[in-house]
Formats: structure tokens, sequence, C-alpha cells
């Protein structure tokens, strides 16, 4: 870890957070939600449209998604970052961001994302075999994974195998999650969801039934980054960027070097190491939970227990409202949002958090939070420490 | 090593009923999938070699498909005794029987004229 890079460590706030049509919202494109968020969060931040002159987007489908951001919203960035490497990229943005702001490249970064998954015309069957062309898996397709949902089920398998780990393990990370929802108002499914619900539940790829995956819904976000000297002349409390990095080893799940440890042992080591923190440290956490073994998985390769621990950690509530440790508040992916890419929603939990606007499910006196990205089949991982003015 | 990409050299390999993976002649290390360059050392010094075929099964699935579209299917991660992974499927047995540990051996099915690698539990009862 460079001095450098130590030296960023608080340097950058978010100041403005928005999110719009989490849910189902017909009626919508991709870019009027993001359009929406972008607004909004801009707004929150008490600044104009014409003050954003850095960028950082990506887009599940669209290549070149940063230049129609760029035309809708009018924008003329000095700064623009359209690294897509999965949900994770939201996450995976934040470090170059602090990087362009620092040295004076730009003054306010939007960060922003928007998908109509949900309510699209289009729907995922075409996009899957739209993918298999231009975004090619020669050595995994031939064998019809159900993708990305075989390759989780790959990673629960060896989890299981290797320490113990059970289904009713994985259903309480479901039923934590829940849990959290039914006290977030803007969560997508919030009806109570038991055990023995997700363990009865449609069995998608063995171990993972259908409430072991995340939601398919519409919904966009979007965070404004500014230097901390001027967030603190903003209307909102700001939110300070502590560390981040971000890891990748493989794209194919085929190519994991070890199904049971992620990237995110990396990330997680060199976020930490950047924000001078430890898991012990961490009042709010917020992990991309595409399915319930990532939760797990992360909790561990993220210092929260131990290696093939995770299993027991989660189990019978520790991670629920009331236990122990506070994950994914917001409902997280498997509950409240998961418009195709998440990573941007648990940063902007993690900023409601902080800020204490968080409401029923809001965790008293947290001044310091993690926001995780996964992207892919467990191949980026990109960990973000936040804390408030008392952590700097 | 050929005047093509390595991707089209195996797969006409396959097609023609071989399975290979490559030796890094820097390292020494097998790689699979194919490449151009070995991802452990970066030398291009990569040959192919025929491996010994057997393996043990590493991580497995059963990807859950209504009988119209085929019935339920197995989805595994073999570990090749040389040391590389790769997706594949075992076929002799019915997907809820596969299980990790179990020891494989990889054959290459010919159909249409493209060849696919799968593997068989050595000592089921077909």
């Amino acid at each position: 870890m460079s001095n450098e890079l130590k030296q960023l460590r608080g340097s950058v706030a978010i100041s403005g957070v928005a999110t719009f049509g989490c849910g189902e919202t017909p009626g919508f494109t991709d870019m009027e939600f993001l359009a929406r968020a972008a607004h909004a969060a801009v707004e929150d931040a008490g600044l104009q449209m014409s003050d954003i002159d850095g960028l950082c987007t990506a887009s599940v489908t669209a290549g070149m998604w940063s230049l129609p951001v760029i035309e809708y919203l009018g924008l003329n960035p000095r700064y623009i970052d359209g690294t897509m490497v999965g949900g994770s990229s939201f996450i995976a943005h934040l470090l170059p961001a602090m990087q362009a702001l620092h040295c004076g490249q730009c003054d306010a970064v939007l960060v922003c994302y928007g998908s109509a998954q949900r309510s699209a015309t289009f729907g995922r069957k075409e996009f899957a075999s739209v993918r298999r062309l231009l975004d090619p898996q020669p050595y995994e397709n031939p064998y019809e994974p159900t993708m990305p949902v075989a390759a989780y089920a790959l990673a629960a398998s060896r989890h299981m195998h290797e320490f113990g780990t059970t289904r009713e393990q994985l259903a309480d990370v479901a039923v934590a999650a829940r849990a959290w929802a039914r006290l977030n108002p803007e969560a997508f499914m919030r009806d109570p969801l038991t055990r023995e619900d997700v363990l009865g539940s449609r069995m998608v790829c063995d171990p993972l039934s259908v409430r072991d995956c995340c939601l398919v819904t519409d919904g966009a976000g979007a965070c404004v980054l500014v230097r901390a000297d001027r967030a603190k002349d903003l209307k909102r409390k700001p939110v300070y960027l502590l560390g981040n990095a971000t890891a990748a080893w493989h794209r194919q799940i085929s190519a994991m070097p070890d199904f049971t440890v992620t990237s995110a042992a990396q990330s997680g080591r060199e976020a930490y190491a950047m924000a001078g923190l430890a898991a012990k440290d961490i009042d709010v956490v917020q992990l991309y939970d595409a399915f319930t073994i990532n939760t797990i998985l992360f909790l561990e390769d993220l210092g929260f227990c131990a290696k093939g621990e995770g299993g027991r950690f989660v189990q019978d509530g520790a991670i629920a409202p009331g236990g122990e440790l506070p994950v994914n508040t917001n409902g997280g992916g498997l509950s409240c949002v998961h418009p195709g890419m998440y990573g941007i929603f648990a940063l902007i939990e993690a900023v409601r958090q902080l800020r204490g606007d968080a409401g029923e499910r809001q965790v008293k006196n947290a001044r310091t939070a993690l926001a995780h990205g996964n992207g892919g089949t467990l191949s980026s991982q990109s960990t973000a420490l936040l804390g408030t003015a008392e952590t700097l | 090593m050929n005047e093509q990409g390595v991707l089209a050299f195996h797969q006409q390999a396959l097609a023609a009923g071989r399975f290979l993976i490559q030796r890094c002649t820097s390292c020494s290390r097998y790689v699979y999938y194919p490449r151009e360059i070995c991802p452990h050392c970066g030398s291009a010094a990569l040959e192919w070699h025929t491996p010994a075929g057997t393996g043990t099964v590493y991580a497995v699935t059963t990807v859950r498909r209504k009988p119209a579209d085929g019935g339920d299917l197995n989805v595994s991660v073999i570990d090749l005794d040389e040391g590389v992974r790769l997706m594949s499927r075992v076929s002799n047995l019915a997907p809820a029987q596969v299980r990790i540990g179990q020891r494989v051996k990889a054959r290459v099915e010919v159909k249409e004229g493209s060849g696919i690698v799968l593997f068989e539990v050595q000592g089921a009862a077909t």
C-alpha cells in the first residue's frame, strides 16, 4: 500500500444519493431510470446538473454506455469511467474517481446506473442467447449451465462439501435479508419468509432454490462524489470514502482457483489497509447477495468470521435485525432490489445508514460501513469502506 | 505450435475424438483451457499434451429443467490429475448421483462434426 493511496483516505465524500423505480416500474427505459436517479442524487447533494464534470457508469447490454449517458444528461465530463466488471462496477469506480477528484481533473463525479430488467420488452432468454454470441465462453457454454446461478450453485456445493455448510444456513441468509426488507418501504419483497419457505421453494440449481436467488427488478441508483473540503459546505451530511480496492482472479467459474475463496479476500485486505480499519471496526455491512452463498463467502473473505465458519455465523438470525452484525439492512439483492447489477444499491444503503436516514431499519450510532460489490460469477470483487466525520 | 488459434486447433482435435490440454515448456505447468500464452508464467512456449483423462469431481450442481426442456442436467467441475480444472458433465450417472470426490475418466463424444469432453464415473453400473 503506497502512502499516496493512504493519503486519499477521507479526501472524497459522497454528498448525494438517490434511487428511483426500485421494484416493478413499467413504462421506463434504462436511460430514463438512470436520469431520474441521477437528477435526484445531484439535487440531494445541493448541486446542479451543470456542476457534474465526472461520470462513472456501466451497462449490462451497451458497450459504449457512458456515451449515450453523456449525451442524454447533457454532460461535458473531464473524467469518464465506463469500467464494466459486472455488478461490482459502481464500487470499483470509486478509487479512480477519488484519484481524479484529488488531483483536480474534475470537481463533482456522478456514479449512476439504471435498468428496466424486470419490465423490459425483451426477455432474459433472448438476452442470454445474444450474450453467448457477444461474450462467448466456449469452454462452459457447451455444458448448458444456467448462468449465473449454476456458477454460484457450484461454489455452494464446494463450500458445503469442505465445511459442512447446510441448506438451512443458506436459507437463513435469505430469511435475514427478508426480515430487514420488512423494515424498508422501498424493498420489493416484504412478505414474511421462513427457513421452511426457502427450503420448500422451487429448486433452480442444486443446492440453490429460487429463494436463494436474488430478485429480478427494475431500478436505478446514483451517487455524487466531491472533495471533502467542498462536501462540508453542501447541504447533506457527508459520508467519507475511507478505502476502496478491487480484485479479479477469473471470469468463468471453472477458472476460479478455489471455489471457497473469492478475490474479496484481496480487495478487502487492501481496502482495510487504505482505511486503517479491520472487520471488528465496522458498524454496518452491505454485501452483494446475488445468491445466499455470496453473503457467507464475503463474511469469511472480509474477515467477519474465519474461512468455513460463514454458515454457522449466519444461522439463527445473527445477521438479521437484532442480531450481532447488521448485514444488508435494505433487504439486499435477495429481497430489496436487483436490476441486473446491484453494487450501487449496496453503496447507497451504506450512505443512508451513515447519514442516519434509514428509518425503521436504522442501525444505531453507525459510524463505519462496508459496501462490497461482486461481479460476474464470483469474478470481480470491490470493497469500499465509508465513515462519518468522526472517523476522519 | 500451429498456424491457427489454439481454440480452433483444440476444437478440430475434439472433432477427431482427441482431448488435448497444454503444457508450458518454460514453467512445466499444465494449462487448460488452451491459451496463446501461459497464464502462470507468461511464456508463449506452450505445447499440446494428451492428458491421462483421469480426474476427480471438484464441484457439482443439477440444473433443474422441465422434461420438455430436456430434463435435469448435471454440470460438474472436474480436476484432472494433471492439475487443471474444467467444466463438464458426468454422463453415466443420474444427475442426483454425481458427488464431489468421485473419480472420473474423460471421453470425447463426437456429434455432427464437433466434439465435447464428458466424464464417466469409474466402476459405476451402466
